[in-house]
């Protein structure tokens, strides 16, 4: 407590406070390593993940293929790198589809609070809220078929209204505040109010729902592969890998291990550092949990 | 003291063992992959519905054997005509149907009438379509006469489609089926399971089981999970062969390994450029390597085949050396027909994992040529929405698992839509043919053909992999058509 209150008190030390913060450390790591990992996937990777090898099936991990092969013979070291790509890119692009839409909606709720305005955003807001996103998933697949673009547009679509409720919550106890008076009275609309004065202050809270949105859109990603909706072979995705691995864990258990370990660790990466990073930005929830 | 207690208990324990092992078991519980989608085997093509009623509930004039051979079914002989026109067969006295109804002649005309009628729902209606007339002359005798002469005729009758029905229990048939077979239907339990029970009544042999259930289960890690804890006594067709080395290690189970009928080919829309090119259906036949796409989608079990054919038929021709791996070969043939730079096309994939892992395989060694297959895995019923009759893909997998049935690539509106008055020829002929050698020289002529026109790549003959409790005797080991056969299935103790 004392400790914490310290650092707190010292302006500038949050270097210090986050390298500190043991949650967020191991957070980061964990991040870095996959993200790492996807990206020398697009200069490099053991070996070919389209290339089989009929003859080498289901090897288990050895000093050549460090994870072992797949029921194609196909290299699971080379997989996973290539499958965090896709992980990440889908989760990403759909988290920032929920962001881009959703912030701006919720600023909007939050500009005309109480008004027709805030209601039907708000109201639209619960309908797409009440589908579960595997739902939305399975809808949009029946129309347009399986595919990683129509997984991040499911997954996207769920992500609008998370954003659109936080930032309408957040904004609408700003709209109160003296500063915010200020500028209204300054002649400043409502637009200019929202992107100058609310969206700056709100940024902190973004980048922790982000991460955490993240986190569970790498989930998404991966259970919409695992029954067929996502990424259609032969792209590497863990979900499928997971999935093609059902009837073999009983003698190919290391085909099954990798990716969830993969899933796990990613999953785990990103809420421990969106949870450091609540910390980091926010000391009056740390004080409150110390 | 406590020592004598514990023996004392043993020996009771062991004795009861004993009683219960000395009175063999007379249940049996299946299980199945597809639930069928009502119980009328003469109105639907589902094959669930054979697997489930097929020699079980109903049965026809004739009927397949375990090895595929065609014999007397509830016609104890016939006679054929010399001009093969005609066919009189005897029927079995005495057989009634499960309502206690008698099955006669008149049956025989009702059922085989509505099959081939103008608005008959059948799913083999064409096989029914040359019958020109079904007379009942007297009540054991019933005589079929024929346009032309059909020399598959008896084959023909004795699929799932002519069983017999009676026209008293027709209205319901599609939920409570009433058969002159072995076993009775008892109960469905939609979503689960079917329940059929022996008849005691029955014409010929009786049954050695008392009840069997059929348990449907979709999921191949459930199906494996469910013979590992012995919920099920028997899985016929069971879906993931990578399982089965684990219940062939294991003293509990026998595998059961045979052929089925299943020619699973790589279907490929003759019709759409640039597959309308011989050459470029060549290319992909060289361009595929068989064995490859055995070992790593079905774990070796499957025979190679080269042409349409199933390989344990007399009449079959080993055309595999049309159609060798040769990638090099493939890339030339690509060349010449003006696609050096290869091209892109769509794979279209139904849920079997015969057709999902061999079109990743297909997909990686199309790739090696330069052609593009862009899979995409599609629910049977969106399967034959867009593939089988929108005809809307370029290449698919799929088994064709109906007994001799190369007569598909006379249908030029069949979702390949192979067009060649040459082959619509020789099928006429076939039809046509009586004699055994004649017919068989004509049946290669065909095999041939579509071979070397390379219809589709063809790629192995499904094999039939179940698997049992080591004590069962008496389950088809063979497919030769959807069915499993209970009337000589008992427990060995």
């Amino acid at each position: 407590m004392a400790d914490q209150v310290g650092v707190t008190k010292k302006p500038g030390g949050w270097l210090r406070t986050s390298l500190g913060s043991r949650n967020l450390m191991l957070g980061l790591i964990l991040t870095m390593v996959f993200v790492a990992g996807a990206l020398v996937s697009f200069v490099w990777t053991p070996f070919d993940v389209t290339k089989m090898d009929i003859a080498h099936k289901l090897a288990t991990p050895n000093t050549t293929n460090w994870f072992g092969t797949d029921h194609f013979g196909r290299d699971i070291f080379s997989m996973i790198m290539v499958g965090a790509r896709t992980s990440i890119a889908v989760a990403l692009v759909a988290v920032s589809i929920g962001m881009f839409i959703g912030v701006p909606l919720g600023l909007a709720a939050a500009a005309r609070s109480g008004g027709w305005g805030d209601e039907i955003i708000m109201r639209g807001n619960d309908l797409v809220f009440a589908f579960p996103a595997l739902l939305i998933a399975i809808m949009i697949t029946a129309v347009f078929g399986p595919s990683a673009t129509n997984a991040i547009i499911a997954i996207g679509i769920f992500n609008i209204p998370v954003f659109a409720r936080l930032t309408r919550g957040a904004a609408l106890t700003l709209w109160t505040r003296d500063y915010v008076l200020s500028a209204r009275v300054s002649g400043k609309g409502a637009v200019r109010i929202s992107a100058e004065h609310i969206l700056p202050n709100i940024t902190n809270l973004l980048i922790v729902q982000g991460t955490i949105q993240f986190s569970l859109g790498i989930l998404a990603e991966a259970g919409l592969s695992y029954v067929g909706l996502g990424a259609q072979p032969p792209i590497p995705s863990w979900g499928r890998m997971l999935a093609d691995s059902q009837t073999m864990i009983s003698f190919a258990p290391h085909m099954a291990l990798f990716p969830g370990f993969a899933i796990l660790l990613t999953v785990l990466g990103l809420n421990l550092m969106g949870d450091g990073l609540r910390d980091l930005f926010d000391p009056r929830i740390r004080r409150g949990r110390g | 003291m406590k020592h004598t207690r514990v023996s004392f208990a043993t020996v009771v324990v062991l004795a009861m063992g004993a009683g219960l092992a000395q009175a063999a078991q007379t249940d049996i519980t299946l299980g199945m992959q597809l639930e069928p989608p009502h119980l009328d085997p003469t109105s639907a093509a589902a094959g669930a519905i054979d697997q489930v009623l097929y020699a079980n509930i109903f049965e026809g004039l004739t009927r397949f054997a375990s090895d595929g051979a065609i014999i007397a079914g509830l016609a104890q002989s016939w006679y054929i005509s010399d001009d093969g026109l005609t066919y009189t067969f005897n029927l079995h006295s005495g057989v009634k149907f499960h309502d206690g109804t008698t099955m006669d002649s008149r049956d025989v005309k009702f059922s085989l009438d509505r099959a081939r009628a103008e608005d008959s729902a059948n799913a083999q209606k064409a096989l029914y379509a040359g019958i020109t007339s079904v007379d009942a002359l007297d009540p054991e005798t019933v005589r079929i006469t024929l346009a032309e002469p059909n020399g598959a005729l008896l084959f023909n009758l004795a699929w799932g489609d002519a069983v017999i029905v009676a026209p008293e229990s027709i209205e319901n048939i599609k939920t409570n089926p009433v058969g002159t077979g072995p076993f009775t239907f008892s109960n469905w339990v939609q979503g689960d399971k079917i329940e059929i029970t022996k008849n005691p009544d029955y014409w010929g042999t009786p049954a050695k089981l008392d009840k069997a259930t059929f348990k449907f289960i979709s999921d191949p890690t459930a199906a494996f999970a469910a013979v590992m804890a012995e919920d099920v006594d028997a899985f016929p067709g069971f879906p993931a062969p990578e399982n089965l080395p684990q219940f062939d290690a294991d003293p509990r189970f026998t595998v059961m390994i045979g052929s089925t009928e299943g020619e699973t080919i790589l279907s490929t829309n003759n019709k759409m450029p640039p597959f309308d090119n011989v050459k470029v259906r060549k290319a992909l036949a060289h361009a595929i390597d068989r064995q490859s796409i055995i070992d790593g989608a079905m774990f070796g079990y499957g025979t190679p085949i080269g042409t349409h054919f199933a390989p344990h038929n007399p009449a079959y021709l080993d055309m595999t050396g049309n159609s060798n791996y040769d990638p090099d070969l493939a890339r030339s043939l690509l060349a010449e027909a003006g696609f050096a730079d290869g091209f892109s096309t769509t794979l279209k994939l139904p849920p079997p994992s015969y057709a999902r892992r061999g079109g990743e395989i297909i997909a990686a060694q199309l790739a090696e040529v330069g052609i593009t297959a862009e899979i995409s895995n599609l629910e049977w019923a969106q399967w034959l929405e867009q593939v089988f009759r929108g005809k809307d893909y370029g290449l698919t997998i799929v088994s064709h698992t109906e007994p001799m049935d190369i007569g598909i690539y006379a249908r030029p509106d069949y979702y390949f839509q192979y067009e060649s008055a040459a082959f619509q020829g020789l099928m006429v002929d076939l039809n046509a043919a009586t004699d055994p050698a004649k017919r068989t020289e004509i049946m290669q002529a065909a095999q041939t053909m579509i071979s070397e026109e390379y219809v589709n790549g063809y790629l192995f003959q499904l094999a039939a992999t179940g698997v049992a409790n080591a004590k069962i005797v008496g389950l088809w080991a063979n497919a030769p058509t959807q069915a499993t056969d209970l009337t000589a299935v008992y427990w060995n103790d």
